[in-house]
């Protein structure tokens, strides 16, 4: 076997950690000029896999091979020199540095004096970046430019350092509706000059678009590898979680209820241009849109964490003045952040102070906290929304993301709540996570509680709502009810856009 | 609590470091271990403990307070500015003291969360400045000798049989701020705002307050110092205000296990911190050891403390790593 057909391939690789086997007999085979989607639960192993890969972590077992050459990778540089790059998840990009600075860390170009060539680097970054369709001033500071741009000077030092398989962990998962076409656009641009990419997502619909063939792994293990042709969204998710779901969106029907929360003419300046809406109890109310919508931004306004110019706010039919979060709790809105590590949760502290954050005072005898009661509510959360934690005291930092959305919404359910805005509750969740986030939500729905979820995932919008508004640009551009004939991807997605859905 | 059991192991290190100094000292020095001279060391350390307590509010928010020595100095000239004046009321000079004090650090706070300056090291490094200024300036840049006014004295000088008052009224401190972090949901608030602003002001609660109450805390505590060091030394001096009263204070708190990125830090722990402060220097003046050397072996102990948090932090990273490990297994 001389030359290999495929660029990179992994041959029966284990990794153990203490206590784990993170990676057992795992395979994984890229041919040049391919993209390979690569997809299972969090926990499947994906990031011990892409650490191998790039000589993070070094295997106990099995080999990396390049061009059928078997390699030894010791460190991120062995593998870098041998032509594997990653763009991870979480960027690595100097915000207040020039796009050539970024771009030229650790490779940069001197001058015969001995120091650095901007006038060269400069060049050469605007090449890269053009080459990859992004027509920027390299001399600007990174930080000025979005997410996509962002992400495509970190593609752009694979494309320098003439990488042959480019493994792109989750990439969209920050990306708006644009910026990820263009990613793909460059995605297949890279393919046919003959790189092998390594496409990891959770978005089924991004692997039927872009890839050539999906591998699947769970618990460690292979599982398997298809041409896309021959896998369906049914196959995938058996295949990743090992069992058949009958249904993704697990939808029940509560009983519509009275108007909990009413907005009438919110606006605030450049954000947010007259929007009204009504939520009833008893049902979920999707917000639907492309990223920049104002959905977010309505809900940060409904719950008093941005201040409004203008507008009303009533609760059960009583108008309400929502100045801070504290006052939002009080009239009985919970907020479930987008951003669960930066807005939701203080890593450092226990999952049981984090899940009795919202309602100290709930959990406090006169002046003091009370300890039994808050144990008692931990344990009791931990249990009914199957929390993944050695115990109540671990850090909710060391939990995986899913477990991480549960005690948020746990921190929530913990509260006298009853109006629940949940903002992008699934995003980054694996499958089964997503399906008892869901679960939560019809709990609630019946109890009789209104629930508004902002999405912008359309499947799940139409799986789970009873209603929806679509926004565009700080504006409620449609209304449409669930047994509507515009209740579909069609016109939603057209709305989204800023067409009119009656047309 | 898994806190509390984990936190008794934690404070070892320190409480040994603690023993060995008291024998190293009692063994070269024959003056040590009396009652007299430990005496002396609970009242050195009274100052520095009700420094130490609103620092390690602040650090615990993930801040700091750089002004709580000058605060001290300040409040105690204005107490001498008063006397000078031939006011001589020591319960009036006393409030008057605690709400100049609590009103400079309520100005620090508000500069933090209301005008939202980047980081207090610098607005109240600047209020550092400020008040060493302002403390000259009330006293004429004199030493103020508080002879007629001996009532404010007390707390700094009176003793029960030797034991001085300054040190029982800051354990009862102690305990109350203890209670306070541990079991009221106010103290949960300093902790968690600490660890994430954000997240915590969107869970409903007031984090500007909460934090505006920390530095505010201090500023009280500072006065309160004043008053004790006033006690001490018969006198108030403008020119203190400089004295390194803030890292001391640091020092104390982080070598009880506080640190700079917040989250962390108990009252025990700093307790445990300012004694270990004192009895070092305390140690030195007995032997006649220069003070330079005081020094440079305190600024190699903060090393040291901070080292070894590092150390056990990433032990404790490592055990929690394992423990998760098999418990997937």
């Amino acid at each position: 076997m001389s030359m290999s057909e495929y660029v990179v391939e992994l041959r029966d690789c284990t990794k153990i950690f203490p206590g784990v086997k993170a990676l057992d007999n795992m395979q994984l085979a890229v041919k040049p000029g391919e993209i390979l989607g690569l997809i299972g639960e969090n926990g499947a192993g994906k990031s011990t896999l892409i650490k191998v890969l790039t000589g993070v972590h070094q295997a106990d077992s099995g080999s990396v091979y390049v061009n059928g050459q078997q390699m030894q990778f010791k460190n991120p540089n062995d593998s870098a020199a041998a032509g594997i790059a990653c763009v991870y998840q979480e960027l690595n990009i100097e915000k207040l540095l020039s796009i050539t600075d970024n771009i030229f860390i650790n490779k940069w170009i001197k001058g015969s004096n001995g120091l650095l060539d901007y006038k060269a680097m400069h060049a050469k970054a605007k090449e890269v970046m053009a080459s990859l369709g992004q027509d920027v001033d390299p001399t600007k500071p990174a930080g000025t430019f979005g997410m996509g741009v962002q992400q495509m000077i970190e593609i752009a030092k694979a494309v320098l350092i003439d990488a042959k398989m480019i493994i792109m962990d989750e990439p969209t998962s920050s990306l708006g509706e644009k910026e990820v076409e263009q990613l793909m656009a460059t995605c297949r641009k890279l393919r046919n000059q003959g790189v092998g990419i390594v496409f990891v997502s959770h978005k089924l619909e991004e692997l039927f678009t872009l890839c050539d063939r999906v591998t699947v792994i769970r618990d460690g293990q292979y599982i398997d590898t298809r041409d896309i042709a021959d896998w369906n969204n049914d196959s995938l998710i058996a295949a990743m979680v090992g069992r058949t779901l009958d249904n993704l969106f697990p939808k029940e029907y509560g009983t519509k209820g009275e108007v909990m929360l009413e907005a009438k003419n919110l606006v605030e300046g450049g954000v947010l241009d007259d929007v009204s809406f009504k939520a009833y109890g008893g049902q979920v109310l999707g917000f639907a849109g492309l990223v920049g919508a104002g959905r977010t931004e309505t809900m940060r306004a409904v719950f008093g964490a941005d201040p409004l110019d203008s507008g009303k706010i009533f609760v059960k039919g009583k108008e309400v003045s929502i100045k801070s979060p504290a006052q939002a709790i009080k009239n009985g809105i919970a907020l479930l952040t987008e951003d669960r590590k930066g807005q939701g949760l203080v890593l450092a502290e226990s999952v049981k102070n984090n899940l009795i954050l919202a309602n100290l005072k709930g959990f406090s005898s006169g002046f003091f906290l009370n300890f039994g009661k808050i144990a008692k509510a931990a344990e009791d959360n931990i249990g009914a929304l199957r929390i993944k934690t050695p115990t109540a005291d671990e850090r909710v930092g060391q939990l995986s993301g899913g477990n991480q959305q549960k005690v948020v919404i746990g921190k929530w359910v913990n509260t006298d709540c009853d109006i629940f805005i949940f903002d992008e509750p699934t995003r980054g969740i694996d499958v089964g996570a997503k399906i008892e986030v869901y679960n939560v939500m019809n709990r609630l729905v019946k109890e009789g509680k209104c629930v508004i979820m902002v999405s912008s995932e359309l499947p799940e919008i139409l799986g789970m709502s009873d209603r929806v508004y679509v926004m565009r640009g700080g504006k409620i551009m449609a209304e449409v009810e669930r047994d509507s004939k515009h209740f579909n991807q069609e016109s939603l997605m057209k709305a989204a856009w800023g067409g009119n859905i009656n047309e | 609590m898994n806190k509390k059991a984990s936190g008794l192991t934690s404070y070892l290190g320190t409480l040994g470091a603690l023993l060995i100094l008291c024998v190293l000292w009692t063994i070269l020095s024959r003056n040590f271990l009396t009652y007299n001279n430990l005496m002396s060391v609970l009242k050195q350390t009274s100052f520095n403990a009700l420094l130490s307590t609103g620092m390690l509010f602040c650090l615990i928010t993930a801040g700091i307070d750089l002004s709580v020595g000058a605060n001290a100095t300040f409040s105690a000239c204005v107490m001498g500015m008063l006397v000078t004046r031939g006011f001589t009321n020591p319960i009036a000079l006393i409030i008057i003291a605690l709400i100049c004090g609590t009103c400079i650090g309520l100005i620090n706070g508000t500069l933090l969360t209301r005008l939202h300056l980047p980081h207090p090291f610098v607005s109240t490094l600047g209020m550092k400045n400020f008040l060493w200024g302002a403390a000259l300036l009330v006293t004429s840049s004199q030493m103020v000798s508080f002879s007629s006014a001996s009532g404010v004295m007390w707390l700094g000088s009176a003793t029960i049989g030797g034991f001085p008052i300054s040190f029982i009224v800051v354990v009862v401190i102690y305990i109350i701020l203890h209670i306070l972090l541990t079991r009221t949901s106010l103290g949960r608030s300093v902790y968690c705002a600490g660890g994430n602003m954000e997240a915590t002001r969107l869970s409903g609660i007031n984090s500007a307050n909460v934090l505006t109450f920390c530095y505010a805390l201090s500023g009280f505590m500072a006065a309160l110092a004043g008053i004790v060091s006033v006690g001490r030394s018969g006198i108030c001096n403008g020119t203190n205000a400089i004295q390194p009263y803030d890292t001391d204070a640091i020092a104390a708190c982080v070598i009880g296990g506080a640190s700079f990125n917040g989250g962390k830090g108990t009252m025990f722990g700093t307790m445990l911190g300012a004694l270990i402060i004192s009895v070092l220097r305390n140690g030195f003046s007995l032997l006649a050891i220069d003070s330079a050397v005081q020094n440079m072996v305190l600024g190699l102990v903060i090393i040291g403390a901070v080292l070894l948090d590092v150390v056990r932090e990433n032990m404790a990273a490592k055990a929690r790593r394992n423990a998760a490990a098999a418990a997937q297994k």
